[in-house]
């Protein structure tokens, strides 16, 4: 059994804290009127903020184009208020999503390798299941921060506006799907699936081992077959709702699959950390190097994958130069130059270098190492996705930012070591245990 | 001189590890093992050298990625300027997206072909090459192991037995 260290956990509780503080600065420093706005801006740039009309970032929002100069201009300002309040917002919410994304990635995979019955991986069952129990709470906040949206608490989705939507025929196009009930039925059904299937698995998997004979294991076995159906569906438009809807003109075939491919390899580098941190503590003493080969195998696969589909998205966007299509790289081009080529350079061009060699896939510190580049990688990634259409041109990663990420990595890490502790770490009665405890490559 | 080497035949691979493992532990020399189809982890067992192959994979995909690079700039930049997708930037790195399918392909190409034909070079292989397994049973269902004797050959034959070898033959090369 696996004893909760008190670093750790004090740890956590430090990171909470500091992530509460920062997030909380981020909320009172947020302007409440368009004077104080304008104020923020104009003393952040010495020459104001001229020029330009910040296009790129506004295109995804909405521009009538009949307006009167003097309109325009207001609806400028409020338009900047909305951008700088949303900052704070959306710091939370990338935070938020990210490490509920890591959990949820992990659940996928804990899932393919129930469905397919693989033998390598059973010994590192526990720890998947313990990443999985942030669903709840991660869920949750994920949920609370929809609702909260759909209350108008701030503008991350400018289709929860029913003023704009009033005077956009787009939105009004799509209301009969984007509009706020339905999104957060849709939510819950989410979340409702996923968690429900966990749960089911992990009960599942201790009965497992109380049993005397497979039954629960072949169970466990056709849940998480018919999971993986909900899952790759529900996944998907909950791509287009929680992300892809915060530029509701723009769309992409593939987005649910390029968050997938995100999440996933998130959540496998979850995974390798875990189980490393673990054994480097005394723990899964069964679990060797070959097990972690595996992982940094699949790590690799998958930041391809990934690098796959998000060229894929960005190479036909860019070959066919649609303005309608073309606007969201043009803004993520030319206002977020940096993230943008960075978070290339350190999901695909890093680990790609890094883990190509077999041997260092064993070596623990290299892969930790990798894994942390990865991860940074992946948040800037879920970053680009939201920031451009929420926060636009006054964006940057600061006290917030790094705030939302501290809170969120803090309750991530105490709610998986606490899920920990509940089971022996190692499945005593898994039909492939003795399989995986060999695993030798 | 001519030397003497013991055959011995192996039915089942898992056994033939196991062998493999107990003559190496009482350090006879394995000169080679003749196997139907690749045995994992054989050649740790029998104490080979790891294979350099993948340095010269990725040597050999470098080699591709910039052959591609070289390629495009000339084709469609530079020889015969073309205006890619409705943007005629008629510079490389404005139209690398384009070229990122044939640098990838190439890159792929370089390395596949390269590293077969590295391997058919190292293995000595070549069309119509005479076949060098001892027994034409290493092509069905037999594992051969052939060491080279020194001293006590009644020894090795001994412990050959002992770990299950279904026929043993001294022949001398």
């Amino acid at each position: 059994m696996y004893t909760f260290s008190n670093k750790l956990k004090i740890g956590s509780l430090i990171l909470m804290a500091l992530g509460l503080l920062g997030m909380g600065i981020g909320f009172v420093s947020a302007p409440s009127t368009v004077d104080e706005a304008k104020a923020m801006v104009a003393a952040a740039h010495d020459d104001g903020h001229g020029g330009g009309h910040g296009e790129a970032a506004a295109a995804a929002s909405h521009e009538p184009a009949a307006h009167a100069d003097e309109a325009h201009e207001a609806d400028h300002d409020v338009h900047l208020l909305h951008q700088l309040q949303n900052r704070p917002w959306a710091a939370v919410y990338i935070a938020a999503f990210f490490f509920f994304m890591l959990s949820l990635g992990t659940l996928a995979f804990y899932a393919v390798q129930r469905a397919s019955q693989a033998g390598w991986s059973p010994l590192l069952f526990r720890v998947m299941e313990a990443i999985t129990a942030y669903l709840v709470p991660g869920g949750i906040i994920v949920f609370v921060i929809l609702v909260l949206s759909v209350l108008h608490m701030n503008h991350l989705f400018v289709w929860m506006d029913p003023e704009t939507v009033a005077h956009d025929e787009l939105l009004q196009g799509k209301a009969g799907y984007l509009n706020p009930v339905f999104f957060l039925v849709r939510a819950a059904i989410f979340l409702g699936g996923w968690i429900g299937y966990r749960e089911i698995s992990r009960r599942l998997s201790l009965a497992q081992d109380a049993s005397d004979d497979n039954s629960n294991f072949k169970k466990n076995f056709k849940w998480s077959a018919a999971f993986l159906v909900f899952y790759l569906i529900s996944e998907s438009m909950m791509s287009w709702d929680w992300i892809m809807s915060v530029d509701p003109h723009w769309f992409s075939t593939l987005f649910g699959w390029y968050v997938f491919a995100s999440m996933f390899v998130s959540g496998i580098t979850t995974i390798a950390m875990v189980t490393i941190y673990l054994k480097s503590k005394g723990y899964l003493p069964d679990v060797n190097n070959s097990h972690i080969h595996d992982l940094a195998k699949f790590m690799f696969g998958i930041s391809i994958f990934w690098t796959y589909l998000w060229f894929s998205q960005f190479m036909l966007i860019w070959y066919a130069d649609i303005p309608e299509e073309v606007t969201y790289f043009v803004t993520r081009i030319e206002g977020f130059k940096l993230p943008f080529f960075t978070l290339l350079v350190m999901n695909f061009i890093f680990p790609l270098l890094v883990l190509m060699n077999s041997d260092y896939k064993r070596v623990n510190w290299f892969v930790v190492m990798t894994g942390i580049v990865v991860l940074l990688g992946h948040y800037l990634d879920v970053y680009m996705m939201i920031t451009p259409a929420t926060v636009g041109d006054q964006w940057y990663i600061g006290i917030p930012e790094i705030g939302g990420i501290l809170f969120f990595a803090g309750a991530f890490l105490f709610w998986v070591f606490r899920a920990l502790t509940k089971a022996p770490l190692q499945p005593a009665r898994n039909p492939f245990i003795e399989e995986s405890r060999q695993f030798h490559y | 001189m001519a030397s003497k080497v013991i055959r011995a035949f192996y039915d089942d691979d898992d056994v033939l590890m196991h062998a493999v493992k107990k003559v190496k532990a009482a350090k006879h020399h394995i000169e080679e093992v003749y196997c139907p189809f690749p045995v994992h982890g054989l050649d740790k067992a029998m104490g080979l050298a790891p294979t350099r192959i993948a340095i010269t994979s990725f040597l050999y995909g470098l080699t591709g990625l910039t052959v591609s690079i070289v390629m495009m700039n000339f084709i469609m930049i530079k020889d015969w300027p073309q205006d890619i997708g409705g943007k005629p930037s008629f510079s490389y790195i404005a139209n690398m997206p384009a070229f990122v399918p044939v640098m990838f392909e190439m890159t792929v190409f370089f390395a596949a072909h390269l590293m077969v034909i590295t391997f058919y070079l190292r293995s000595r292989l070549w069309p119509f090459k005479k076949a060098e397994n001892p027994d034409l049973r290493s092509t069905d269902d037999h594992f051969i192991m052939e060491i080279e004797v020194h001293g006590d050959a009644a020894d090795l034959t001994a412990l050959l037995r002992e770990t299950g070898a279904v026929e043993i033959n001294t022949v001398e090369k």
